[in-house]
């Protein structure tokens, strides 16, 4: 029996198609990236949504538990902390605080990162060594105890968090930039552009990055999650985000001796934390998986 | 063998100094430690006292040799907030660490080591796909948080373990469990892997081809193998884990290294924090190096390499 073929089975999809379908049936990938996208868009429209401000006290109504407790009430849908702030919309302005940490120092150490990690890769030799050195020297730091006495010695704010901790966590970048493009530099079409006399920073631009591009999109999902997780951390700690800012970590260190009695207050905004970075990590999985089937494992 | 010892030996002490280095002068690049000293509503005075009693007047290329002599000997002078010297708080408080580091990397190894083996032996059956989910539910996991539900379930609404303090052997199961979830992920997934690629392998084949008993295969032949990469990533993992017990033992007000890094930082105690990172990281030094040497023995080819 002749089965009729449609015109597109005849002509072989390119890969760009090939990925968006692969990309399209992936449910990791589909759930991260709705996940991730509406927390951005909750960041952005914090204002518009939040029903209260997330920084007005009122000791009148501490501790109101979420509504699905028997004394919850729908002026506070998840109930105040223990200033009688609002609670659900501390949680919509606290997205932004580690939104903001989590994209700056994947920024930061994503530059320092790839620089290191595309040099040591192209150039080899004693350019390879030294980088490897310095990797060396950087896992043995421990980053927590070594941030938490940065923080605590210059006096916290944002920017200095992130500042450190981007100049802390560029490890991943330059490792897997380092053995990506160890693989790209000795293939026909870089050494075509060298022999034709391409100048270095042009090869690398041109014909190094595009190809290294898709390691470098999941390296950085998989640190701008860990990124969010340390400022949680450090802010637990008393010595990352200071109060009255919403931090997720923040919220939950402040909280901690309500827990046994007002156990919202830290479930929330860890499951807060906890959905994000999962949405992000399951985002990056997803895009490691699309981009190159064979290498999943 | 001892050539390549030899090199790796060389390469980790060289590490070591860069990274006491790297310690001292984080502290001074940081702050003007004279002003720190002195407290908030310090004179002039008393600060220029300060700065000359404790030598920080002189060029930090002398102090950092100064400090680094002493510190090859054990001496880190004594600690500004307790009063007495750092090296005999730390010695204290280093058994409670070690201990839960120790705990922990067990349940990790004990947890992921068969899981990454059942996953790689049923490639993509439920039970492939659990593990899995552990180990992403485990990577996204805040450690901190984790604590907190640990103990908010086994210690108030069960009441079965301790959640605070170090007086017990019991007191270190929660704090351990916590600290172990936090590496078990990369474990496993490793473990899979690696029991994969060998499984697949020539071997492997003509193992099963002789009618070994299936278990003589997985146990004898494959994970003897699989298990090499996984000894080193252990090691790091230890390193690791002591780093990042400083999040766990505050939770748990555990009287370990952790703990003390943390009250030394909040309190201005930088001669105890430089101690603390100092030994920290010259744990992981020796951990690693004891993990290529590991791996050099098992594995002829990265010796020579």
């Amino acid at each position: 029996m002749a089965a009729i073929l449609a015109p597109d089975d005849l002509v072989a999809p390119t890969p760009g198609a090939l990925m968006r379908r692969r990309a399209l049936r992936h449910a990791g990938l589909l759930i991260g990236a709705g996940v991730l996208a509406a927390v951005i868009l909750m960041a952005f429209a914090a204002p518009l949504i939040a029903p209260h401000d997330p920084y007005a006290q009122d000791l009148g109504r501490r501790l109101i538990p979420p509504i699905w407790h028997d004394t919850g009430n729908w002026s506070h849908p998840l109930g105040t902390d223990m200033l009688g702030r609002d609670y659900l919309s501390r949680l919509i302005y606290g997205s932004r605080i580690s939104l903001l940490i989590g994209f700056a120092v994947m920024l930061v150490s994503g530059l320092i990162g790839a620089a290191l990690g595309i040099a040591a890769g192209y150039f080899g030799g004693r350019v390879d060594l030294a980088v490897t050195y310095l990797i060396t020297v950087r896992l043995a730091l421990p980053v927590i105890l070594v941030a938490l006495a940065v923080v605590a010695l210059v006096g916290s704010s944002l920017w200095l968090i992130i500042l450190v901790l981007g100049l802390l966590r560029w490890d991943r970048f330059a490792v897997v930039m380092r053995s990506a493009t160890m693989q790209v530099r000795g293939l026909d079409y870089v050494q075509a552009a060298r022999a034709i006399g391409c100048s270095t920073p042009r090869i690398v631009a041109g014909e190094i990055l595009p190809n290294v591009a898709n390691a470098l999109v999941v390296v950085a999902t998989l640190e701008m999650a860990g990124a969010i997780l340390l400022e949680a951390a450090l802010s637990f700690l008393g010595l990352g985000v200071q109060p009255p800012l919403p931090s997720w970590g923040l919220m939950i260190s402040e909280a901690k001796s309500y827990m046994f009695f007002s156990a919202w207050l830290i479930t929330l905004p860890g499951g807060a934390l906890f959905a994000l970075v999962l949405a992000i990590n399951l985002l990056g999985d997803g895009v490691r998986d699309v981009t190159e089937p064979e290498g999943r494992n | 063998m001892l050539a390549y010892a030899a090199k790796r030996a060389l390469l980790a002490a060289l590490v070591a100094l860069t990274v006491s280095l790297a310690c001292f002068f984080l502290v001074h690049l940081s702050t003007d430690i004279a002003v720190a000293m002195a407290g908030e509503g310090a004179r002039a005075e008393d600060i220029d006292f300060i700065r000359k009693q404790y030598g920080f007047d002189r060029p930090l290329g002398v102090q950092y040799a100064e400090w680094l002599g002493r510190a090859v000997r054990g001496d880190f002078g004594d600690s500004l907030y307790f009063r007495i010297p750092v090296a005999k708080i730390v010695w204290q408080r280093l058994p409670v660490t070690a201990t839960l580091g120790g705990y922990a990397i067990l349940i990790a190894l004990g947890l992921s080591i068969p899981l990454g083996v059942l996953a790689a032996m049923r490639p993509n059956s439920w039970l492939d796909r659990l593990a899995l989910a552990i180990a992403v539910v485990g990577q996204a996991m805040p450690s901190f948080w984790f604590a907190l539900l640990l103990m908010l379930l086994f210690g108030v609404t069960l009441g079965w373990l301790p959640i605070s303090g170090s007086d017990t052997q019991a007191h270190f199961v929660l704090p351990a469990i916590a600290l172990a979830y936090y590496a078990a992920p990369a474990i496993m997934r490793l473990t899979r892997s690696g029991m994969l690629e060998v499984l697949g392998s020539d071997y492997i084949r003509t193992a099963r081809a002789k009618g070994l008993r299936p278990m003589a295969v997985l146990f004898k032949h494959a994970l003897r193998n699989a298990v090499i990469p996984v000894v080193a990533l252990a090691a790091v993992q230890l390193g690791f884990m002591l780093g990042g017990s400083v999040v766990i033992e505050t939770v748990f007000a555990l009287n370990g290294l952790g703990y003390l890094a943390w009250e030394a930082i909040l309190h201005n105690d930088f001669p105890m924090v430089q101690a603390i990172v100092l030994l920290i990281a010259l744990i992981y030094i020796v951990l690693t190096f004891l993990a290529d040497l590991a791996n050099g023995w098992l594995d002829p080819r990265i010796r020579i390499a």
